[in-house]
């Protein structure tokens, strides 16, 4: 941030596996953060009242709204965001489920559905239907009517049980 | 030929869904050139003001502010917009028309200095009175929300929509009526005076709505050199790139409006919206400008307009219709922008695909002093649907007849005129009706309450569309057209149809975002035309790329052109192996490179001549639960039937179904913007409730009826919207069945269904 004037301290973090070290304004969210700052704008942001989900990220392995969480707070933590899923070329199996299941349209929601349901299957690797519902309810998808990405997090579960990806 | 078809009809994976999922789809707000400064705005605090004195030098103070506008700074701009009626201020001028109306551009080098310094920016009011509601705003002596005249916009299929309110300037009073719309055939009086029976519903209230595509509307302009480049989130870059032009008087060649993926977009990104605010923050700073609009600031620049309608149907004693009369009224907010098309096809819309032998329509749309009113989704189905299905059923009801049975009467049948002078209807309606009731009845319980819903739209918009396709050397494909990626699949689609055409592998197709300084035009994209028309286009396009190869190849061959075959990939002579196109190109050109180009056109000609170019079929059933305590409604089942002639993509034809569908549950169960005095009492999305995933519906049944009666390729015809439009009315028509009572208005929520429930007025006037 260039802005003369503004208040901010430097934080150190490990986005993705990558240690980074940056000066920010105190308040810069973290969305900002990972968008402006470190140019990973895989992240969105739309309500900006932490009831959309599109903005979800892994702090410390649990999901956080980006949109309201302070830049500042991750210091000395791990994040976990959509461009650090895949390896290299090969997808995620979530991802990969996502696309198969025909799991978004626009795709502006995906990337917080994606890390919301990384978490939900770090702790249930075998989430029933309802599991699945109520773990992904914070999250809004306006083009698919859901039932996609209730059955794309299925399949992706159902492979991971069985390649025993972590 | 129909029996080969190997890249169209399969349900093929989406290529730009891998882009999307790994976060490296490019949107408009990832989109930020170096040295771009970002843009607040400040918004009217009125619905209703004269704007007194504008301060603006604490602002300037501010460290990091570039520059702020006003609109006395665009007096040597046309500093309007709007495409049927440029009415449509960019900043203010003289008073603010609504609350959250953009009064001040404030551009600063970073984000949070131009919030800072749009919090400093005083505007000083006089208040005027206000006309909140489409009643107010009819009453006599109304305050009025505009008073001067407006030339239309010039463009010819828009001119007529725009002539109420221009012509009613010569000598008249001026009032609120932005636009009115008739429609009348047969001799109504005399057939309601023979009825058998008449039912009515009463001013059916249909809500504002807010469209929540979950990328707001943003942009980034760079004015230089006498050259205006945006990126924005636009559904019509081309109509938004005339409304640029007519504001710097620039020709349209020097204006470029590209659109990278769009967060969705649903009608609601049609037309031109924060375009011109990011480009005169530009124009003004000679700087690139990103303007991002918040979710509530989205909200206050579109919403869907609402609608109070009445209905009178005349019926015989079998139940035939023999007339209905309908009185619309919209309320359009403060600007007109496509409200009068919304007219148009409300009024088209909301007597649905019924015989109707005498008809009476008339519609007016009004200004009042809320947020300006424009497309969503579906736009004018939905809003004469709920009146016009509720009829329907209300009459069966009255009549002793089932939901299935008085349309089975009643539905126009293959061929058959909707509106007339038009193109008949090209879908099988009856056939629609029974995969709807099969799959409904057959896992009917026996408490269950359904409802079903009917619509027919005039689809496609005016077909004016191109397309471009390139054969490359290498063997590949490139296809341009001006079509938005905006969720719906069209990128997909097209690189199937292309696929289809050539006969060249799916992988080898690439497909261009909608560029206008790059790509070719394309009118919309909206009203589900991208499969049918820019699909037609391409197709011509592929046929004389093709062309253009069997002739290289005569040249290339020394044989006449009788003798070259086209096949898929390439061209044959005899017996001899295929010649792919790329090699037929590099030994035309003698080097490897160049390229061949067709160019594919769509007008009004052809199998495109007679309007609409096809009818968009609405098709849908839902079984509800009541609660009895709370009045909370439950899906157990919905169904819907995509009458799509042919479906490119069956899944994602599905998709497209199952997410308009939910999307006219969210309306017709919890959606609504309130207005509570001058300003929304729920701007954001906490309040503003949309379906979530525990809302699903216990079971989901999206039908594709395929019968190839399209005019778009393969007999393909638009789909995406239709499961929308008779959502509410469905809804509400089950809902009547299970409570036994006739809601006047949507949404349903808990405590609307409870108070009809127990005989309590549905609004509670708290
Ligand atoms: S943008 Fe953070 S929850 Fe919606
Ligand atoms: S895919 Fe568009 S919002 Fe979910």
């Amino acid at each position: 941030m260039a802005d003369g004037g503004e208040l901010g301290r430097t934080v150190r973090a490990n986005v993705n596996g990558t240690e980074v070290s940056r000066y920010v304004a105190n308040r810069s969210t973290l969305a900002q953060f990972l968008r402006d700052d470190l140019g990973l704008t895989g992240t969105k942001v739309s309500c900006e009242l932490q009831v959309c989900g599109v903005c979800s990220v892994l702090v410390d392995g649990s999901p956080v709204s980006a949109c309201t969480y302070l830049a500042v707070d991750i210091d000395g933590r791990k994040v976990e965001t959509v461009e650090g899923l895949a390896d290299g070329d090969t997808l995620h199996p979530l991802q990969q489920a996502f696309v198969e299941e025909f799991a978004l349209q626009c795709g502006f929601c995906t990337p917080g559905f994606l890390m919301m349901s990384v978490a939900l299957l770090r702790r249930n690797p075998d989430p029933s239907e309802e599991d699945v519902k109520e773990y992904l309810d914070g999250n809004i998808c306006r083009c698919t009517g859901y039932r996609p990405i209730v059955e794309a997090v299925q399949l992706a579960a159902t492979r991971m049980r069985e390649d025993g990806h972590v | 030929m129909s029996d080969q078809r190997t890249q169209v009809g399969v349900p093929v994976l989406r290529r730009d869904l891998y882009a999307k999922v790994t976060g490296a789809a490019t949107y408009t707000v990832d989109v930020s050139p170096p040295g771009t400064l970002h843009a607040k705005v400040v918004r009217s605090s009125h619905a209703h003001a004269r704007i007194t004195r504008i301060e603006r030098d604490a602002a300037l103070a501010t460290p990091g502010v570039v520059g702020i506008v006003v609109a006395e700074d665009l007096k040597d701009l046309f500093p309007r917009f709007g495409h049927i009626v440029p009415d449509h201020c960019i900043l203010a001028i003289g008073k603010v028309r609504y609350y959250g109306e953009p009064v001040a551009l404030v551009v600063a080098e970073s984000l949070f200095a131009a919030e800072d310094a749009a919090a400093a920016v005083e505007v000083h009011y006089e208040e005027l009175d206000a006309v909140m509601t489409a009643g107010d705003a009819l009453a006599d002596g109304a305050p009025l929300v505009h008073e001067e005249f407006y030339r239309a916009a010039t463009d010819e299929s828009f001119a007529a929509m725009a002539a109420a309110p221009t012509e009613d300037g010569d000598g008249g009073a001026r009032d609120n009526v932005a636009h009115t719309v008739e429609l009348e055939w047969g001799d109504v009086d005399a057939a309601f005076a023979d009825a058998h029976l008449v039912v009515e519903n009463e001013r059916v209230h249909y809500p504002m709505l807010y469209a929540y595509a979950m990328e707001p509307y943003n942009a980034v302009a760079d004015f230089r050199d006498g050259r205006l480049h945006v990126t924005s989130t636009a559904q019509h870059p081309f109509m938004v790139r005339t409304d640029l032009a007519r504001i710097f008087d620039l020709p349209l060649s020097r204006v470029r409006v590209e659109v990278p993926y769009l967060g969705g977009g649903y009608g609601s990104k049609s037309y031109t919206k924060v375009e011109p605010l990011a480009a005169i923050g530009s124009w003004a700073t000679g700087r690139p400008v990103k303007l991002v609009l918040d979710v509530e600031e989205s909200i206050y620049t579109t919403r869907a307009d609402s609608a109070d309608v009445t209905v009178r149907s005349a019926f015989d004693a079998e139940g035939r219709i023999i007339a209905r009369e309908f009185d619309v009224v919209l309320d359009s907010g403060a600007y007109a922008d496509n409200s009068p098309l919304v007219l148009a096809k409300t009024v088209n819309r909301c007597f649905g695909p019924y015989r109707v032998p005498n008809l009476r329509a008339r519609g007016r749309s009004v200004y009042t002093n809320t947020s300006p009113a424009s497309s969503y989704r579906g736009f004018g189905a939905p809003q004469g649907s709920l009146p016009g299905e509720l009829n329907i059923e209300k009459a069966a009801a009255e009549l002793g007849l089932d939901s299935f049975e008085i349309r089975r009467r009643n539905l126009v049948r293959p061929g058959e005129e909707i509106l007339r002078g038009k193109r008949g209807i090209d879908a099988d309606l009856l056939g629609d009706l029974e995969m709807l009731a099969n799959s409904l009845q057959s896992h009917a319980r026996e408490d269950s309450a359904i409802g079903i819903g009917f619509t027919a739209s005039d689809a496609g918009a005016f077909p004016v569309s191109t397309a471009q396709i390139r054969l490359q050397v290498d063997g590949s494909v490139l296809v341009l057209s001006g079509s938005t990626e905006m969720g719906q699949g069209s990128e997909s689609a097209l690189a199937q149809i292309a696929a289809e055409e050539l006969g060249v592998p799916l992988d080898a197709v690439s497909v261009a975002q909608s560029d206008t300084g790059t790509g070719p035009y394309e009118r919309t994209t909206g009203a589900s035309r991208t499969t049918t028309l820019a699909g037609l286009a391409l197709q011509r396009a592929c046929t004389e790329a093709k062309q253009k190869v069997v002739a290289m190849a005569a040249e290339v061959f020394g044989l006449p052109e009788a003798d070259i075959a086209s096949v898929p990939g390439g061209v044959q002579v005899a017996d001899r192996p295929r010649v792919p196109f790329g090699e037929v190109i590099s030994r035309w050109f003698g080097a490897a490179a160049g390229e061949v180009t067709g160019v594919g056109l769509v007008r009004r000609e052809g199998v495109t001549q007679k309007m609409p170019p096809f009818w968009e079929v609405g098709v849908v059933g839902v079984d509800v639960e009541v609660d009895p305590d709370t009045g909370a409604v439950k899906v157990r089942q919905l169904a819907t039937v995509a009458d799509v002639g042919f479906a490119i993509n069956p899944r994602a034809v599905e998709g497209q179904d199952l997410g308009a569908a939910t999307q006219g549950l969210g309306g017709a169960l919890f959606e609504e913007l309130i207005y509570d005095g001058p300003q929304l009492v729920n701007p954001n999305m906490v309040e503003y409730r949309v379906p979530r995933m525990q809302d699903l519906a216990e079971r989901i049944d999206t039908m594709i009826a395929e019968r190839g009666d399209g005019v778009g390729p393969y007999g393909a015809k638009g789909a995406g919207e239709g499961t929308l439009n008779p959502m509410a009315a469905a809804v509400a028509g089950a809902v009547a069945k299970a409570i036994g009572r006739w809601p006047t208005r949507v949404p349903l929520t808990p405590e609307r269904v409870w108070r009809l429930m127990n005989d309590l007025p549905e609004e509670d006037g708290e």
